[in-house]
Parts: structure tokens; sequence; C-alpha cells
């Protein structure tokens, strides 16, 4: 059932250049995380250090009771079996087909027998929707469907943990959307802990039990995703409602000049408007209380902006949210007439806490 | 961490220190630096990739399927350009040497001096030109573009180490390969050297076929066959070095290609110097 990240005073840097410093973060076994950054924060780089890709210059990172950076390389091979890896463009092996690719872990790893590789293979493509296409070449298909085998890749040995670089880059709306709903189902399914790296608000703001920002060489904040979609913190404020206003300028960080400017001219980032419901992510299963909208919130006494939990139809789902869970429990949907009715869609819909 | 050698340069470990890097000193500083990593890193990782391959050799399961498919690709890359050069080598050596033996007055002994030269010497260094320039390239071409692709990186998050899984068997090909390049280029040398001593030089069949035991002894062929397997070994590290380091992208393979073909000749030479010089001290010539 997924296993804790826990990153102590991580440091990275490439000669004279500082990646990032000093990062320390603890990514909940089970729970979707998201990293977001402006590009160039060094979020694959992070990505890659918490697989013993690269090497930290200081620091700690906890898989379990095992510390990755000190791990002799036997036993790092071993626990790097705990995780499944997304590449960016899928980083299939381009001199074997589809189903060989989805199928080499296995055949490395397992002695399962050909019919046995097979029959989980066939599933898992089956689950990214590549059925039909396992006998072409990775030079043959899409980045789509690249981004689609290398999933079905890193989801054949059941990981543990499971990272992703960047899934939305290079996919349409509506595959990112799926490619969401697929990432969020699979979470529900088998419990693993997920880690994404990304710059998608779209992503950051409908997919993830918590959220992360790296920004100017520090992860600026990582907590529940109410927390940062709440947050009036300038930095996070800016990138997650994706505004020209606020510190992050195009090179890097604006000057102070700039800033004075911005502030004499009482601009403010703003709010990106809520979610619609049919573009939320379900969250594949009903958990009461995980996605309750305004928990954390009440939890932590912190009070959210006016109007954050309210969507395009005019629901309050703070106010809706145990109607529709009520209506969700197994038995109750066939009693409530086909399912929870403020709801547009049919079947399960988890709108989570939309801003 | 990951096997040493594979992205070295982006591993950590040299931190750069806190000295400013400013004014003359920086500038010394950072010219050091760059002849240091020139002088020692470079050799040093590389040095430790092959520690680390060798250690991988002897990892169960050896991965035959690689190693015969490799082995097969070197053979249609080599066999081919190594049968064109070498039958003009033989042919060059006929006509050089043979000239000068025929004023020399020792005509029937042309046979004898073919064979020393192409077994000897001819034939590792053809060997080494085709292992570096046609097998060397390829193999650091396909590991590069495999880096690129970050296809290595899949390969160790899988927990497949890419040592045992691609270099191993593809430094033992090159190697395999080698050793038989060796004796075909022996063997298409003479024959070439034949052609030109009888039909160019009027030398006669049987003084070229008698004299071919007169200077030419056993271990003449073995102490070649010994360097086309160092050879190959050094080519598939080099490569596989370069192609494993490889970064930037296409441009970057490019370089990587570039530089295994001019690394792995200078050292082909330079370890066919040494082992000939050892072999001379250890092997008495034979006596006529």
């Amino acid at each position: 059932m997924g296993v804790e990240i826990r990153v102590e005073g991580l440091t990275k840097s490439f000669g004279r250049q500082t990646i990032w410093q000093d990062v320390s973060l603890t990514v909940p076994a089970g729970e979707i995380s998201v990293l977001l950054g402006p590009s160039g924060t060094g979020k694959s780089v992070f990505l890659k250090s918490l697989v013993g890709l690269l090497k930290p210059d200081r620091g700690h990172i906890w898989i379990g009771d095992r510390d990755l950076p000190r791990l002799p390389e036997s036993k790092l091979y071993e626990t790097r079996k705990l995780f499944g890896v997304l590449f960016q463009d899928g980083a299939l092996f381009g001199s074997m087909n589809l189903y060989d690719n989805v199928a080499f872990p296995l055949r490395e790893h397992t002695k399962k027998s050909e019919s046995q590789v097979r029959q989980i293979v066939m599933e898992k493509l089956e689950l990214v929707g590549l059925v039909g296409a396992e006998r072409k070449l990775p030079g043959e298909i899409s980045g789509g469907m690249k981004k689609r085998a290398g999933l079905a890749r890193a989801l054949v040995l059941d990981p543990e943990i499971l990272l992703v670089d960047e899934p939305d880059s290079g996919l349409d709306p509506v595959r990112t959307a799926l490619l969401n709903q697929t990432m969020v189902d699979l979470n529900a399914e088998i419990g693993a802990t997920f880690l994404i790296v990304t710059h998608d608000i779209n992503t950051a703001r409908t997919v993830p039990d918590n959220i992360g920002l790296l920004f100017l060489r520090e992860l600026v904040m990582f907590g529940p995703r109410e927390m940062l979609l709440s947050s009036e913190e300038p930095v996070v404020r800016q990138f997650l409602n994706a505004r020209t206003v606020g510190p992050i300028g195009m090179s890097e960080e604006k000057d102070v000049s700039e800033l004075e400017a911005e502030a004499a001219l009482g601009r403010d980032p703003g709010r990106l408007p809520p979610i619609p419901p049919q573009l939320m992510t379900s969250d594949g299963r009903i958990r009461p209380g995980q996605h309750a909208p305004g928990a954390w919130c009440a939890a932590h006494g912190v009070t959210p902006p006016a109007g954050s939990f309210v969507d395009d139809l005019g629901r309050d789902w703070v106010e809706e949210w145990p109607r529709y869970v009520a209506s969700m429990a197994p038995g109750a949907a066939a009693a409530a007439d086909g399912g929870f009715a403020g709801d547009p869609r049919p079947g399960p819909s988890a709108p989570g806490a939309g801003r | 961490m990951a096997a040493p050698g594979i992205d070295a340069d982006r591993r950590g470990g040299d931190e750069a220190d806190g000295a400013s890097s400013g004014g003359a000193l920086g500038a010394f500083r950072r010219i050091t630096d760059g002849a240091a990593n020139i002088a020692i890193k470079e050799p040093g990782r590389f040095f430790a990739l092959c520690l680390d391959t060798f250690r991988a050799m002897f990892r169960w399961p050896f991965q035959w399927r690689e190693f015969i498919e490799q082995a097969w690709f070197i053979v249609s890359v080599t066999v081919i350009p190594t049968m064109l050069v070498a039958i003009p080598f033989g042919g060059v050596l006929s006509l050089q040497v043979g000239g000068l033996i025929r004023q020399l007055g020792a005509q029937s002994y042309t046979g004898a001096t073919a064979v020393v030269a192409i077994v000897r010497e001819a034939s590792p260094l053809v060997t080494s030109l085709l292992v570096a320039g046609a097998a060397g390239s390829a193999m650091c071409a396909d590991i590069g573009s495999r880096k690129i692709r970050e296809e290595i990186d899949a390969m160790e998050v899988l927990g497949i180490n890419p040592l045992h899984r691609l270099v191993v068997p593809r430094m033992l090909a090159c190697a395999f390969v080698a050793v038989f390049l060796n004796g075909l280029v022996s063997v298409v040398g003479l024959m070439g050297g034949y052609f030109f001593n009888v039909m160019l030089q009027d030398g006669t069949p049987g003084a070229y076929l008698a004299s071919f035991n007169a200077i030419a002894q056993l271990p003449d062929l073995l102490q070649a066959e010994l360097k086309a397997f160092v050879f190959g070994i050094t080519a598939g590290l080099v490569a596989a070095y370069k192609g494993l380091n490889a970064k930037g992208g296409p441009k970057g393979v490019g370089d990587a290609v570039n530089q295994t073909v001019v690394i792995t000749f200078m050292l082909l030479f330079l370890e066919n110097f040494l082992i000939s010089t050892l072999y001379f001290q250890f092997v008495p010539s034979k006596g006529m």
C-alpha cells in the first residue's frame, strides 16, 4: 500500500551551479503529490535524485528505512524495484516493440511463464488503451502513445512508488485529462505513492492530494492541495493562477524595481475560476474525508477565500460533499435513483476542492 | 549509486568550493581544473567503468542473446571493409619489401617477409583500424543514442545494470569478432601478397610458399590474436564509456562517436607498441 518518501535537507549542484538546496519534504504513502515549478528549477533533477540516478551533494532520501544516496549498488538496484518511473518521453527501448517493452521488467525480474507475462502485459496495455498497437516499434507511434506505453511499463511490476515526469508535456488536453484520470484511478486501485512533476496547473488543481512548489533553488511550500490553492504566498499564488504579476519573471526572478512598480499599480495575481466538475478527475474510489472540500482549512484554522469551493453551477461543495459521499456509498446509489441527484454526470465524480 | 562512469560528470562529488573565481587566481584555477579533468578525472572515471564492467562480467546470467546479436552486427559492419583493406595492404607490403629483397638477392624469402610483416604487425593494425573505426563508432552511437533517449536511465530504474546488460556483451562480442578478423586479415593479406608477388613481381609460387615458415613461428600468430583480443576489449570499453557519457542531444552523440574513434585509435596503437615490445622481450626470434 505505498511507501513513504522522506527527503531531508537535499542539496544538488552541477559544478558551481546550485540546482536546489535544503529541500525537505515527506511524500505521504499512498497519496498523490505533485511537484510544481517554473521551467528550469530542477524538477526532473529532483525526480532523478529520488531514484538514485543522480547523487545529491548533501541530504537523505529515506525510502522506508533505506537511505537511498548511501545504499551500496546491489541494494540500490533492489530498492529500485519498488519504483515505477514514467520519463518525459516514455524512454521506451527503441529496439523493442511495445509488447516487449512492457514485458521487459517481467522477463528480467520474475520467473513468470510467457503466458502469464502475456496476460499481465495485455492487461496493462488495455489500461492505457494501447491494445492493438503492441507490435509497433516506439519510432512508429506518437508522443502520447509513447507516454502511455511508458506508463504501462512503469506499472507492470506493481510498483509501490510511481514517479511521473511531466505527464502532460506534448499531450492534447483531452489525453492529458484522461491520463490524469488514469493516474487517480490507479492510485485508488493499487494504493501506490505517486509523485508527479509538472508545470501544468490544471493537473495540479485536479489530481493531487498534496502540492509542492520549487522556485529559486528552494522548495517554497509543500502541503495539502487546499493549503497551496488558498495560499497567499506570492510565488505560490502567482504560479497556481498562471499570472504575469508576481515574483516569477521570464528568466528567473523579477528584480525589485519591477515588483515595486507592480505594487504601485495595485496589480494583483488574482484567482483562477473554479474548475467545472466535468473537468475534475474523479478520485477513483470514494474515500470519505480525503478530498472533502474545506476539511483541511477547517482543521488548520485557515479561512479560505470566499467562493473557494463554489462551482460554476453555484453549488458550495463544502455543503454538498457529505450528501455526495453518502450517495456514493455501496447500496445507496440504487436507492437514490441512479446516483447523486445534484451531480450532472452518471457514475462517480468527486469534485474535490475545486477553486 | 548507479554504476560509476555512467553520466560521470553529473554525479556530484566534485562540488565547487566557495573560493572566489575572479581574477588571475580564478583563471589559473580554471585552467588547472581543466587540465586536472583531462589528466586525472576522465582516465579515473574510465578506469572505474572498466573495473565495474569487469565485475559485471561475472554476474549471472550472461546475456548470450545480446552477445550473439552484437557479434553478428559487428561482423556485418567489419568483414567486407576488412577484406577490402587487407588485400591492398598485403599487396603494398609485397611491392615494397619484395623490391628491396630482390635487390638484396634474397627473392626466395619474399614469402617469409610477407608472413612476418602481415601476421605480426599488419593484421593487428588493420584489425584495430576496423574495430575502432567501424565497430567502436557504431557501438558508441548505439549506446549514446540510448543515453540521450533516457533508455539507460529507464533501464537503471527498472533495476537492471546497463553495464551487465549492454556493455559486457558488446565488449566481449567486439573482442570475439576482433580475434577472427585478425585471422581473416592474415589470410586475405597473404593472399594479396601472393598475388602481387607471383603475378606482378615474377616471383615463383613455390618459393613464396616454401619460405612461409622460415622466419615466422606459431607465437607470432598467438601474439597477434592476443593483440586483437585486447584491441576488441579496449574498443568496446571506450565506446561504452563515451556512449554512456554522451549528453546534449544528437550533437552530443556525434561528438562522442568522434572522440571514441580518436581515443580508440590512440590507445590501440599504444597497446600495439607495448605488446610488440614485450613480445620481443619474451619470445626470441627464429634463426634462419
